[in-house]
């Protein structure tokens, strides 16, 4: 069998979406945080968005479901928190897969904020526009907050920042 | 590292988190408006979710596992602070426990980063960002009921006094409490107390509720050493109810 490297593997992984948000690839929305391939093993360490999300044990069953697909037996999956995700982990691409959706993307996360401001006036996914109000910093998952656009008068989420 | 003080302290942090987490959860479907609703359900389930982290923790040190000791032990061997378990009353009283206690809890993290036990400082700097939400979540309400009506700013002094003294008991210290400050596990629970009560001052002079002086107050304790309230056993025949039918069952 041909011999795969990591840049193969997260191809692959491109497949592997998140389960509450289809339009995203678990690489993109940056919870793969090492990939190592050593013969027909291939390790991969990962990271749950929040601690408490319930899709990491999905995402794992589905890497392996795709891996396996393709070829790939042996698959060891580590979740851990050596390198912590923060919203600033999204690519690019997944932050404009996220706006498309319908979902703010998360403003950068640097600074852990200390106050309510930078949830406030998120730029609205559907106009853009800035007129827009925080209603719950608790959503649907634990990663969403709810928001309002005076503008639209629609209610829209926001991939929250961390 | 004397890995008994470790695992005590992991404990109490952990069972904290399991115990107000199943509290929180009390909310669903039952919040005054939907939006707490949510927000409640939401923490249950950071909460949970943190307790499950630190439980692993545990059980690479040699522990049972997270279900394990999550559902299979007795009242007198939990170590969660007894706020915690207290039931969650009106939402006053609900409020204002979330809003004392995860002030403590975010402090704790924070200082947690810096501890010298590397898994508890990288998942300490995680949680930290999450707890950003809840104490946002908390501060916000705390602000707006406490100048809002007669009704609301009494019955949060209310709260505030009845929870107080509990509160207290969060920073009761286990028999180890040497051994973590001196191993750099933790600054300890004086460092903490202190850090917290210059927080929860800042947010109620921002009101009209009246903080009485906790410094001549006494805390109730026990929870630390197995020793609760009536309350705690009840809520965990409720948890482990369905566990506890077939604990060998696969999820």
């Amino acid at each position: 069998m041909m011999t795969r490297t990591a840049d193969d593997i997260y191809k692959l992984l491109e497949e592997v979406k998140d389960p509450e948000i289809p339009v995203l690839s678990l690489v993109d929305l940056g919870v793969i945080t090492n990939v190592e391939v050593e013969g027909i093993n291939v390790s991969i360490e990962m990271t749950p968005t929040f601690v408490g999300c319930p899709a990491i044990d999905m995402m794992k069953s589905e890497i392996v479901e795709v891996l396996q697909r393709n070829g790939i037996e042996k698959v060891n999956i580590l979740v851990t928190f050596r390198k912590p995700w923060t919203s600033d982990s999204i690519s690019e691409k997944g932050k404009a897969a996220l706006k498309k959706f319908g979902l703010a993307p998360p403003p950068s996360a640097q600074n852990l904020f200390t106050d309510i401001d930078i949830l406030e006036h998120v730029p609205c996914p559907r106009c853009s526009g800035t007129d827009t109000v925080l209603k719950n910093p608790f959503g649907p998952t634990l990663c969403r907050s709810i928001h309002y656009c005076n503008t639209c008068k629609e209610a829209f989420e926001q991939f929250k920042p961390l | 590292m004397n890995e008994l003080a470790l695992k005590e302290f992991l404990y109490k942090i952990a069972d904290d988190q399991l115990i107000l987490g199943h509290r929180n959860s009390e909310w669903t479907g039952f919040g005054p408006l939907l939006e707490e609703d949510i927000a409640f359900s939401s923490m249950a389930q950071d909460k949970v979710g943190q307790s499950q982290a630190l439980y692993e923790i545990l059980h690479t040190l040699g522990e049972q596992s997270p279900d394990t000791v999550a559902f299979m032990r007795n009242a007198n061997q939990f170590h969660n602070c007894i706020l915690t378990e207290l039931p969650n009353g009106e939402y006053d009283f609900s409020l204002i426990r979330h809003f004392l206690y995860d002030t403590a809890l975010a402090i704790r993290f924070d200082m947690l980063t810096k501890s010298s036990f590397k898994p508890l400082a990288e998942l300490a700097t995680k949680i930290r960002g999450e707890l950003k939400y809840h104490t946002l979540h908390a501060n916000t309400w705390v602000k707006q009921l406490g100048s809002a009506t007669p009704e609301s700013i009494e019955r949060l002094q209310n709260s505030l006094e009845y929870a107080l003294p509990f509160a207290l008991g969060i920073f009761e210290k286990s028999p180890f409490e040497n051994d973590i400050i001196s191993a750099g596990i933790f600054e300890g629970e004086d460092v903490l107390k202190s850090k917290w009560k210059t927080k929860v001052e800042e947010i109620i002079t921002q009101t009209k509720l009246r903080l009485p002086d906790v410094s001549s107050m006494t805390p109730i304790e026990g929870g630390r050493v197995g020793k609760h309230s009536e309350h705690l056993q009840p809520l965990l025949d409720e948890m482990s109810e369905v566990f506890k039918i077939d604990p060998t069952a696969e999820w």
